[in-house]
């Protein structure tokens, strides 16, 4: 890489970047390091300011709490009324975003960036709610404190000591155009609390009163300048990099976290998030289930899943991954996403278990290229009646297994009444051997924990009744000591081998089922034919594989949802409005999304590769008893691969139907030319006959007479009338049919005219024609055949409708973008009715007239004119006669060589 | 044959009319006979090629419509033997087959209806093209002289300067009077094989070529338009 070239990949990363923000509304935030320091105030001086400018502001809400100066600012703005949201018992104000939405102001004011909304409101965060109206194109005002922001969250609980619940994403804060730092120093805010300026709700009041120490404060104060400096430091970083400033490329580093189910998984993804904030690189969260971590109870992994998921909503790409070994799985997630940071729990020391390498020390010896950083896991390591994680889950296992556990001892307990007749006969190290026969069929049918126990067991049993001196825990000979250690060490490991088989073997059965269930319905929606078979196919995956209900929601062509399909027996209740969000957004929405999560159901679009086709509505038979539940990202991942399989069925059926009326639109038109052809080949040879004998009948021999010769001269003319009708007749229906084909060419226009001029010289002969085109007209894109008509149809109605002698003029003025020609007389005139009427089928100026006709020349030239692209009207001309004018577009002709460059004259 | 028929077709010229309709082929035969011409009629195609090799016509009449098959084959078949000319017969919005009859060696066209006068004058000046087999460098209509021996054209005695393409358009339309030239043929002919999709350039040039020697350019009395199919030289 050259240092004056900046990275094409980045450049249009910018250029998008700013088309992207070009459509989307700014978002400005006042951020402050503490309440009270009056963000609200200077957000409503720079509201109005803007207002004062022309602007439409719109405040959508604002917490005044009753402070005057700040209710002060509010007069003069337009307000929007607070939505009432019932929540249990009472009333609850919430900020109304659909009306916002329907409103579309310019600008509008949101305080309090991190509040959460009441359930039921579309978005559970107000942030989210602003996401949308950014979206949406408007500008966003809003407010908010350092102790919200999810990293420095930890910083500041550890500061305070007061925990905050409501948190933005640092993603929202460093994605804001502009952050207005409102700055207020510690002992003037302390002054402002003194008299009462700063609003304290009463029941919080002592811990608040903690809060707003004068050391508290400093620090709070301490972490907005620098977190504000922060982002200055990246615009202005950013802006170098835009301007190709710099010559230096920062390698991409990417960070990768690791999780447990240790309850410190929240510090460490926090820890990450800051980090990848600070360096401004991509960062993974992996959550690695092993054996040892298998059987989890159902609370922790759904505090596992819920980290996970915040992870994924500060920015990460999140995976749960299994394995039989962490570091393995560690390293080769992070060598396939070419990340070089991992960042680890802090391990704890494990004196016990000496000759066992850390997790560090593996990865050490795995990668060593790879950065590892290790971050504190616990909060406080002593919990009251803390029992570390290990034990803990050994004893629940106990419980849950003891009948496993008794099998496990009744096995010991036959096999040592098996060997008591037989060690007669054999030697004590064959006994061993029946013993350890028992423990690794235990391990193998039972698991590890029995196998521990009956290793247990049967060394204690052989010692107790085999080893001398018997019936005794005592032992004679030293070398026995031995024989137990192996038979512990064996039963140990066979268990654990066992038991990380039958977990491997688990998973890959769970796994098979799975790809079997997609492979199989993937199979089954290749016949499908109907939306109705689709959704039926649907339900059966969805019921044996989720054990939920679903519904196929598919979408009109004017993107409106229609009536829900029922895939499964039971079918979930459809909220229309969530459902067309998801559609129009394109977006998941409904429960364990950030839209609307207070729904039961989960709303996915169906994207297929040309649309959206419709939304898939899916509810957890456990999700009606009102509690979240969050699903696995394998589980969501699933559902997401199944809904894009009914997505491109769904396409497909549509395009197997477009291709149906195709072939049906083609057989249909195929038909009606034949008609047409074989109606214009029956009707025009009679016709052809008549003219032709009717030109023989003068020269039959004997010569006839005068009146013979007028009688013979009258038949052809009729007959030929007949035939010009029979076109018009043919013409119409061709045009009718719709679909003209256009066979364009690129046509000088005096060419046609001379055409249509020959064409109809014989009825013209008792005109004067003067033709008057410009010189160098340009070439015209037109079916030359078409225009003639309409040519000879405008001349034939001049001839028809004027008397002997009357001038006509063909004529033409070259505009920008069209040409303009008209076909003019001196006759009488338009008829008195509308002049466009005259274009209408059948139309006649004069009913009931002698001049013969049956009006289609005008329709058919208005067919014709306008499927060139062009217009016509009928006026009269002053003093007297009438004009027939049309335009025709010019496009853009093609050049022509000039000639000179190979001439040889 | 007898002696007197043969006599007869000696001075008279031979005309082939391959027609399925009656009627069509009997005011065809009233028409030519009544200005002295021999008519063969053939039903079908089949019957067609037959008598036009053993009644050794001067002209042929070809109904593009028979019921047996494809008129193309059958000129193209003929030509394949024989350089007589060849009229086509066909209905009106059929210029592609016109073109494709055009294309495969037919040298005019009539639209149906026709006029007994249309038919006679068309097969007149055909006749007297090819019986009129001393070709003389020097060809004069209207008031132009065009002297293909020296290159050169002159209209009203004054010399007329005309580009290469134009001489060119000129000389290839001249030496193939009354016969209907398509698009292709002529930009084969003038601009060579490459440029056998450029129709505009033979519209245009005709323009030129209008402008400099017709007295009317906007009523052309030698260049004709053959509107979608081509143009034709009259004297």
């Amino acid at each position: 890489m050259t240092d004056q070239r900046p990275d094409p990949d980045a450049l249009l990363e910018k250029v998008q970047r700013d088309q992207a923000k070009a459509q989307r509304g700014r978002l400005k935030l006042f951020f402050g390091a503490s309440a009270g320091v009056g963000k609200t105030y200077a957000m409503l001086a720079a509201a109005r300011q803007l207002q004062e400018q022309g602007t439409k502001v719109l405040i959508g809400v604002i917490e005044t709490h009753g402070r005057k100066e700040t209710e002060a600012m509010t007069q003069g703005l337009q307000q929007l009324p607070l939505k009432e949201m019932p929540y249990r018992d009472h009333v609850l104000k919430e900020f109304d975003l659909e009306r916002a939405l329907a409103l579309h102001p310019q600008l509008i004011l949101v305080d309090e960036l991190a509040h959460s909304n009441v359930a039921g409101s579309r978005h559970p965060k107000r942030w989210q709610d602003i996401e949308e109206l950014l979206a949406a194109g408007i500008d966003v005002y809003s407010t908010v404190n350092v102790q919200h922001l999810e990293t420095l969250n930890d910083i500041v609980s550890g500061i305070t000591g007061i925990n905050v619940w409501e948190t933005v994403p640092d993603r929202v804060f460093d994605q804001a155009d502009e952050i207005v730092l409102v700055d207020l120093p510690p002992d003037e805010l302390l002054q402002r609390l003194k008299e009462g300026k700063v609003y304290l709700p009463q029941q919080a009041e002592r811990a608040i009163q903690n809060f707003f120490r004068k050391g508290n404060l400093i620090a709070l104060r301490e972490l907005a300048l620098r977190r504000t400096a922060d982002r200055v430091d990246v615009e202005m970083q950013k802006y170098r990099r835009d301007q190709a400033v710099t010559s230096v490329w920062k390698a991409r580093e990417s960070i990768l976290a690791c999780i447990g189910s240790g309850a410190g998984a929240d510090r460490i993804v926090r820890s990450a998030a800051r980090l990848a904030g600070l360096l401004d690189v991509p960062w993974h969260v992996i959550y690695i289930e092993t054996p040892a971590l298998q059987g989890q109870s159902e609370a922790k992994r759904n505090q596992i899943l819920k980290t996970l998921k915040g992870a994924q909503d500060m920015g990460a790409e999140t995976a749960s991954l299994s394995g039989n070994d962490i570091s393995e799985t560690i390293v080769d997630y992070a060598r396939q996403h070419n990340l070089s940071i991992l960042i680890l729990g802090r391990e704890q020391p494990r004196p016990w278990f000496l000759f066992q390498r850390s997790l560090t020390e593996k990865i050490d010896a795995r990668a060593p290229d790879l950065d590892v950083i290790q971050v504190p896991r616990w909060e406080n390591d002593t919990h009251p009646g803390f029992i570390p994680p290990l034990l803990k889950r050994q004893i629940e296992r106990m419980e849950n297994d003891w009948q496993d556990y008794s099998i496990a001892a009744l096995a010991c307990a036959v096999v040592t009444l098996i060997a008591a007749p037989l060690h007669t006969y054999f030697e004590l190290s064959n006994i061993v051997m029946l013993f350890l026969l028992t423990v690794v069929f235990v391990a193998v049918r039972l698991g590890r924990g029995p196998a521990v126990l009956a290793s247990f067991l049967s060394v204690a049993a052989f010692d107790f009744f085999y080893v001398p001196p018997r019936l005794s825990f005592a032992v004679s000979d030293v070398q026995y000591l031995m024989t137990f250690f192996i038979m512990l060490a064996v039963g140990l490991i066979t268990g654990q081998l066992t038991a990380g088989l039958k977990y491997q073997a688990s998973i890959a059965t769970t796994r098979e089922t799975r790809f079997r269930a997609l492979y199989e319905m993937s199979r089954d929606l290749s016949g499908a034919l109907m939306p109705e078979q689709i959704a039926e196919i649907c339900g059966r995956f969805i019921e044996s594989q989720f054990g939920a209900t679903a519904s196929v929601i598919l979408a009109d062509l004017d993107n409106k949802l229609m009536p829900p399909i029922a895939a499964t027996s039971k079918a979930p209740v459809i909220d229309h409005g969530i459902a067309q969000w998801a559609f129009d957004h394109e977006e998941a929405a409904g429960n364990g999304t950030d839209t609307l999560p207070g729904s039961t159901v989960l709303y996915l679009p169906l994207k297929a590769p040309m649309r959206v086709r419709g939304v898939f509505a899916f509810e957890e038979a456990s999700a009606t008893n009102n509690e979240e539940r969050v699903m696995t990202p394998e589980q969501r991942r699933l559902l997401e691969t199944f809904a894009r399989l009914i997505a491109i069925a769904l396409e497909r059926i549509h395009y197997v139907d477009i291709a149906q009326s195709t072939t049906v639109k083609m057989e249909s038109e195929r038909l009606r030319n034949s008609l047409l052809s074989a109606i214009s080949h029956d009707l025009r040879t009679p016709l052809s006959v008549l003219v032709g004998l009717a030109d023989t009948m003068t020269l039959t021999k004997p010569p006839p007479t005068g009146q013979q010769m007028e009688i013979a001269a009258t038949m052809r003319a009729e007959a030929l009338r007949m035939t010009a009708l029979v076109n018009n007749l043919l013409d119409m229906a061709r045009l009718q049919a719709g679909e003209i084909r256009l066979n364009r060419q690129w046509h000088p226009l005096e060419e046609v005219v001379e055409n249509s001029l020959r064409a109809m010289s014989a009825s013209l002969a008792q005109h004067h024609v003067t033709v008057n085109l410009p010189e160098h007209l340009p070439l015209l894109e037109m079916d030359a055949v078409l225009m003639e008509r309409v040519f000879c149809n405008l001349l034939e109605n001049a001839e028809k409708y004027t008397p002997k002698g009357s001038d006509i003029e063909i004529g033409a003025t070259n505009g920008d973008h069209d040409i303009t020609i008209w076909v003019a007389d001196n006759g009488p005139g338009l008829p008195a009715v509308q002049p466009m009427e005259l274009f209408n089928k059948f139309e006649r100026g004069h009913k009931e007239s002698a001049t013969p006709g049956v009006g289609l020349g005008l329709a058919i030239c208005l067919a014709i004119v306008e499927a060139h692209g062009g217009s016509i009207r009928a006026e009269n001309r002053t003093p007297r006669g009438a004009r027939f004018v049309f335009t025709l577009p010019k496009g853009t002709p093609p050049v022509i060589e000039s000639e000179e460059s190979n001439a040889d004259v | 044959m007898s002696v007197e028929a043969n006599k007869q077709a000696v001075n008279k010229p031979a005309v082939l009319i391959v027609e399925d309709e009656a009627q069509i082929r009997r005011f065809v035969r009233m028409a030519l006979e009544a200005e002295n011409c021999v008519v063969h009629e053939s039903e079908t195609m089949q019957r067609g090629l037959i008598d036009a090799g053993t009644r050794h016509p001067d002209l042929v009449i070809l109904d593009l419509g028979l019921p047996d098959g494809d008129g193309v084959d059958f000129i193209r078949d003929l030509r394949n033997w024989s350089q007589i000319p060849i009229i086509v017969l066909s209905a009106r919005a059929e210029e592609s087959d016109k073109v494709r009859a055009l294309d495969s060696g037919a040298d005019d066209y009539l639209t149906k209806p026709f006029g007994a006068a249309e038919l006679v004058a068309r097969v007149k000046a055909h006749l007297r093209r090819t019986s009129n087999t001393s070709s003389s460098p020097v060809i004069e209509f209207g008031d132009v002289r065009l002297d293909m021996q020296k290159r050169s054209v002159e209209r009203a005695g004054q010399p007329l300067h005309l580009t290469a393409i134009e001489y060119r358009l000129l000389a290839y339309l001249a030496t193939n009077p009354d016969c209907v030239l398509t698009h292709r043929q002529i930009l084969k002919a003038v601009w060579g094989p490459s440029h056998i999709e450029d129709t505009h350039y033979v519209r245009v040039y005709m323009g030129h070529l209008r402008k400099k020697l017709e007295a009317t350019p906007s009523q052309p009395d030698h260049i004709i338009t053959e509107s979608s199919v081509g143009y034709r030289f009259v004297r």
